[in-house]
């Protein structure tokens, strides 16, 4: 018997007062999955993580997650059922210190009455630690975010995001702006994450992308093109013609 | 020990035993008339506690804590009316026979409790402040939108008060200073020296409250929501009910606020739902320090002690003083006088004049430094 999907998207479209910023997107991640989503700008990808998170409400088509309908659903009950968003510029609370940030991800259950009565379990203060450690802030703990490097800030924000326990995480563009070697460290990071949670990334490096040796999904004007591994993306004439063609031109 | 031992924690004690002395001195020093002012400030401390805690901490610049405040004053105003009109035709106040009003309106009925009295004094204006959030925030409208919606909500009450004479007196307002309250008249000097105490004694225990919210992650989500209001939402939060709270709770400090002020200064009218009045009271926090709840106290204590001392020797000119000392702090100290003393501003500028000795290195030193300078 087959186990049914973690996430499921049925022929999604969206539009923005005409343009179709997603035509018919198809979509399936089972529990565990690490997927990364290439596309040319504009393609769609930031709606289509806008949709699976409950900011844009999709025209037609629905969002299956654990079997049940995401559509209509606000952000934050959607945050609850498991879906950790990471944004393309690190957003992170850059007034409170790294501990701070993750002790707001990591408190549960999130409601006002509990932040201001109960103080934090001591599983989640371990927890913090194990977050810390993960992504080598330890010593940054009692720093105000603001003032970490770009780097550190969207290592900070992943944290953010395992320490919410998400089942999904839905990373956009984490290695914008980072050097080869951070952009290595995150590559390993997600393939660490995987498994554990079923992690989605999207990106525009293909270096980063082939690091992550993942099945790739390629967008194309709000629609899937093409899913297949790096390799075969690659070699596939559709595919270079619209996007990997385009950048060779760029090139040269 | 550990408490005391970061320079924030000394400048704040130093703020707190100079203010604690104030307080505990003005009885004895001040003549009564004086008491009587630094008595109604002391109220007004309150109103910009909550300003803080909305704006300051929360980012929504509400320009509406006027209706809250006055709602306080009216509910204090009306049960004192109601506890003296025994001698009056009708055994009602006085003014509703100037417009043949002989039965009591319906909702001046429960004022005739003190305690139901005392409730609704933070919690009608408490309740309307929620409300009032809850369908703000619920339609996401904030930012320069929800700063002029409240200002709007102020314009409404205000003409609706201003225009219900047979109702509560309307821009002639309800007295208190004739009233009479345990036998004495609320005007009277030892009444009014009871009222600057409790004022005293309010502002503290306000200043705990607040401090107890936004002590820990309850404090870390309102600034979250500040900063950045997406990431608190997908983080699994619901900003909508943590802004309706801190709105609703900045609402009863500021129906507190309005009936210390109302039985201090004699009357509550309509007035104190002008735009003008509101925005004074951001003003006070902008000066003070935004998001530093002492800075709210000081700014709201010094600037109408200022203004008091200002408008006797120069009519007329305290405008300007007032305009331009918000222009300065806007300019110059963007983070109040409390923030810019925190961030060793005083040090800078002392560097800045070319009369500041090498830095210190060891902080415990510049702490020690600061306090002889002080």
């Amino acid at each position: 018997m087959m186990t049914s999907p973690l996430l499921e998207l049925k022929q999604i479209s969206v539009s923005f007062e005409g343009f179709l910023a997603l035509r018919d997107l198809n979509l399936v991640l089972n529990q565990g999955d690490l997927r990364a989503v290439i596309g040319p700008n504009g393609a769609g990808k930031t709606t289509f993580l806008d949709v699976i998170t409950g900011k844009v409400a999709p025209t037609k088509g629905d969002v299956i997650f654990k079997e049940k309908s995401l559509v209509g659903q606000k952000e934050f009950r959607i945050a609850r059922k498991g879906i950790g968003r990471k944004f393309q510029s690190p957003r992170i609370f850059e007034n409170l210190s790294v501990q701070e940030n993750l002790a707001l991800a990591v408190s549960r259950p999130k409601t006002p009455f509990s932040l201001l009565i109960n103080s934090l379990k001591v599983k989640h203060l371990d927890q913090i630690q194990h977050l810390m450690s993960i992504v080598n802030l330890q010593s940054k703990a009692n720093i105000r975010a603001g003032a970490l490097s770009h780097g550190q800030k969207q290592w900070l924000e992943i944290a953010m995001l395992v320490g919410q326990d998400p089942d999904l995480l839905l990373v956009d563009e984490p290695v914008a702006g980072l050097t080869d070697e951070e952009t290595d460290l995150t590559a390993d990071l997600l393939k660490s994450l995987a498994g554990d949670h079923t992690v989605l990334v999207i990106d525009h490096d293909m270096e980063f992308i082939r690091r992550l040796d993942c099945p790739v999904s390629v967008l194309h004007q709000g629609h899937v093109l093409k899913e297949g591994s790096m390799s075969d993306i690659q070699k596939d004439p559709l595919v270079i013609e619209v996007y990997l063609g385009k950048t060779d031109e760029e090139e040269q | 020990m550990s408490i005391f031992s970061t320079k924030k924690s000394w400048i704040n004690l130093t703020i707190w035993v100079l203010l604690i002395a104030l307080i505990i001195a003005a009885p004895s020093v001040l003549p009564v008339f004086r008491l009587n002012l630094l008595g109604r400030y002391l109220s007004l401390a309150i109103v910009a506690l909550g300003v803080d805690l909305i704006w300051g901490f929360t980012g929504m610049l509400s320009l509406g804590q006027g209706i809250f405040f006055a709602l306080g004053g009216y509910c204090a105003a009306m049960f004192l009316q109601l506890n003296s009109a025994g001698e009056f035709p009708n055994g009602i106040p006085e003014f509703f026979g100037l417009y043949g009003v002989e039965k009591l309106p319906f909702f001046w009925e429960p004022f005739k409790s003190s305690i139901f009295t005392l409730i609704s004094i933070w919690l009608i204006p408490a309740i309307i402040a929620g409300l009032l959030g809850y369908l703000v925030f619920r339609n996401r409208i904030k930012g320069v939108y929800f700063s002029i919606l409240t200002q709007a909500a102020l314009l409404v009450f205000f003409n609706f008060f201003n225009g219900q004479q047979k109702l509560i007196n309307g821009t002639n307002g309800l007295k208190t200073d004739v009233t009479q309250l345990f036998g004495q008249m609320v005007g009277s000097e030892i009444m009014q020296r009871w009222f600057f105490w409790i004022s005293a004694v309010l502002v503290i225990l306000a200043w705990f409250f607040a401090r107890w919210i936004v002590r820990d992650r309850f404090g870390n989500i309102l600034i979250g929501i500040r900063d950045d209001e997406a990431r608190v939402r997908f983080t699994g939060y619901n900003p909508v009910i943590f802004k309706t709270i801190i709105f609703s709770i900045a609402g009863g400090l500021a129906g507190i606020s309005g009936a210390l002020y109302t039985v201090q200064s004699g009357i509550v009218s309509p007035q104190f739902m002008t735009v003008p009045f509101s925005i004074e009271m951001v003003v006070w926090v902008a000066v003070g320090g935004r998001g530093t709840l002492l800075g709210a106290i000081l700014g709201a204590v010094l600037i109408n002690y200022a203004k008091s001392l200002v408008s006797e020797a120069l009519p007329a000119s305290w405008m300007f003083i007032q305009g331009g000392l918000f222009i300065l702090v806007v300019t110059a100290l963007p983070e109040g006088v409390l923030g810019w003393i925190r961030k060793d501003g005083p040090k800078k500028l002392l560097f800045l004049l070319g009369i500041n000795k090498k830095l210190e290195t060891y902080p415990s030193l510049e702490v020690n430094e600061q306090g002889e300078v002080k």
